[in-house]
């Protein structure tokens, strides 16, 4: 087995993400680009407890699902409070406080 | 290979607890999960006193817990929830983590007291259903008559207890969902301001995006360091780093991702482009809140990550390090200038005075390490009494932070401009103010770093950012008040205990701050 693929296809998802939170215009979308961060360090995370043999690295993708489940409790809460207000999701709206 | 991995199951042996050493956070968090409960079952009219006695009560208590062990804590400190036979455990309670705590709770029953005032604005600061929207007179009308949303309190309390585990974590996974459980709370607490709706929410979320977004980065940071040390202890990391045959990539690329994540929740430097936004839309006294203690967490954090884990290849971070200090100072210090709001003018002064703290987090020295612990001290005090001020001038659309509002307020009253004056001044580094004394311990520690250079660009910094809050002064001062501006409200007992707190301390510390600096430079990080 050769990890680099994994942590190849990791660090490009992660970019893909990254990417996707700064041009997406919808904050559900840029919510869901950060959840493709998250879950591409997971891969990282798998990947590398493969390599050294040690369970940590599995313990510790199951703790990031943890917390990116909490992100999206907080997250989507906020979000729909601004979406009741505004009726739209776009990040380019909300610019009422700026310089 | 996966009989590598069954080979490591069985039971789970439970790791070694000092409980004594980790109480005060036990406290804070268990008396959070308790303010749940009662906002479960609780009736309406009643949660607001009950709320208010359980997280006061909560931080003294863990402020006494503090105390007790303090008197008998073991030199060197130690480090708890270590599994069998590991070197060091989980979190480590050691003199920077005793000194950061009692910080934290000093400032956080300050910002609670801030919180829970209602006699500002009736019924709160905060709104009474985090549902409601801006805009509309009925919700205006609604807003304005019933009670405030009491799972502030128990948000607080989790923010607060996030922030001791994340200056104490000793793993780079503890720190990651320390920063997690003190991050989620505020993203909510942004939300939740009883006038200005939208800014509130709009202020929310800027913060939640941009610090998931960070958050995300922090993480991924971790995930290399993983690959590079097997291990996320700090330790491990810098016994790694010692060793020659591993990637160098995966390290530099680690530790570039956790510092980023770190940066961005000090508000430091080029990450800093939510901390405008954030603190103007949000609620006053959460602002006070984030300012003053997730500054003193995240600082702290920095503290232990670049001196137990990163030190060995300190050389590889000391340049980028030097030139965000420099840029978050210029930019603190330069676009404060242009500021019309108070709130927005003082979120660029805390950018200006992170910058600052990097100087200080980035000199590894004894003298280093204590200067900025008194630092994060006394700027914690000074700007969270700051916020208390600016809740106090208001008219008849709530605060007045716009700065030609403050036109001759010494005329009205004198004693509020006066205090004001004075925190001011403490954070432009007057002497015999706390800011003055922090100031100089940091730079004097930078330039025994042979650090020089930054100290010169960081006086300059201070020279620029002293203009703005002179100006300030000027305008109560030496201006005629506006017939129709604001009034000063005459604050309740919390608030002005919050105000007194931060103000006197300002002062002691300014003064006589040898019992602080002493405190501070009680000893190092733990092994």
């Amino acid at each position: 087995m050769t990890p680099t693929y994994y942590l190849l296809l990791a660090a490009l998802l992660f970019a893909v993400g990254a990417v996707g939170v700064l041009v997406r215009r919808n904050a559900i979308v840029v919510f869901m680009c950060i959840e493709l961060m998250l879950n591409s360090v997971n891969l990282t995370l798998v990947t590398f407890a493969r390599v050294s043999g040690e369970l940590d690295g599995q313990v510790m993708a199951f703790f990031v699902m943890v917390v990116a489940a909490a992100e999206v409790v907080v997250g989507l809460a906020i979000i729909m409070a601004i979406f009741r207000a505004r009726r739209s999701a776009s990040v380019d709206d909300t610019n009422l406080l700026k310089y | 290979m996966p009989q590598q991995f069954l080979a490591q199951g069985g039971a789970i042996p439970m790791p070694q607890i000092d409980y004594g050493a980790v109480m005060p956070v036990l406290i804070v968090l268990s008396a959070a999960a308790i303010g749940v409960l009662l906002e479960a079952f609780l009736p309406k009219h009643q949660r607001w006193s009950v709320q208010v006695t359980l997280s006061l009560a909560a931080v003294v208590g863990a402020g006494v817990a503090l105390g007790a062990y303090l008197s008998g804590a073991p030199d060197g400190g130690v480090t708890t929830f270590k599994a069998d036979g590991a070197v060091a455990g989980a979190i480590a309670v050691d003199a920077p983590t005793l000194f950061l705590w009692g910080t934290l709770l000093a400032l956080g029953l300050a910002s609670l007291l801030m919180i829970g005032d209602r006699s500002l604005e009736p019924g709160g600061a905060f709104v009474s259903q985090a549902g409601l929207q801006g805009g509309g007179l009925q919700t205006r009308e609604r807003a304005n008559t019933t009670g405030m949303q009491t799972e502030i309190f128990p948000l607080s309390l989790f923010a607060l207890g996030g922030m001791m585990t994340f200056v104490a974590a000793n793993d780079l996974l503890t720190m990651f969902i320390a920063l997690e459980v003190l991050s989620l709370p505020l993203y909510l607490m942004c939300g939740l301001a009883r006038r200005r709706r939208l800014l509130s929410q709009e202020a929310a979320v800027k913060y939640f995006l941009l610090g998931a977004f960070a958050s995300a980065f922090f993480l991924y940071g971790i995930a290399l360091l993983y690959g590079y040390a097997g291990s996320v202890k700090l330790g491990a990391i810098a016994a790694a780093t010692a060793g020659t045959d591993r990637s160098d990539t995966l390290l530099y690329a680690g530790i570039a991702l956790v510092v980023v994540g770190l940066l961005f929740k000090g508000s430091v430097g080029p990450f800093h482009t939510w901390t405008p936004d954030v603190y103007q839309g949000a609620p006053t006294p959460v602002t006070g809140f984030m300012a003053a203690c997730t500054k003193v967490a995240a600082f702290g954090a920095m503290l232990r990550v670049l001196t137990v884990a990163f030190e060995p290849a300190s050389w590889e971070w000391e340049i980028p390090l030097w030139l965000i200090a420099v840029i978050s100072m210029a930019i603190g210090a330069i676009l404060g200038l242009t500021q019309r709001d108070l709130k927005r003018m003082i979120a660029y002064s805390s950018i200006a005075h992170a910058g600052f703290l990097v100087v200080g987090a980035m000199t590894l020295t004894e003298d280093g390490l204590s200067a900025t612990l008194f630092y994060l001290l006394a700027y914690g005090f000074t700007t969270l009494a700051v916020f208390g001020v600016i809740s106090l001038v208001r008219d008849a659309n709530g605060e007045a932070t716009d700065l030609s509002s403050w036109a001759g307020l010494a005329k009205r009253s004198p004693l509020v401009a006066g205090v004001f004056t004075f925190l001011l001044l403490a954070l432009a580094g007057i002497p015999l103010t706390s800011g003055f004394i922090g100031k100089f311990a940091v730079f004097s520690a930078a330039i025994d770093n042979g650090n020089a250079a930054l100290v010169v660009i960081a006086l300059v910094a201070s020279a620029i950012a002293a203009f703005f809050y002179l100006r300030v002064v000027v305008l109560m001062y030496f201006s005629e008040p506006a017939p129709e501006g604001p009034a000063v409200s005459v604050p309740g007992a919390f608030t002005t205990a919050a105000i007194t707190l931060g103000t006197v301390a300002t002062l002691v510390l300014g003064v006589l701050p040898a019992f602080a600096l002493d405190w501070a430079s009680a000893g190092g990080f733990a092994p």
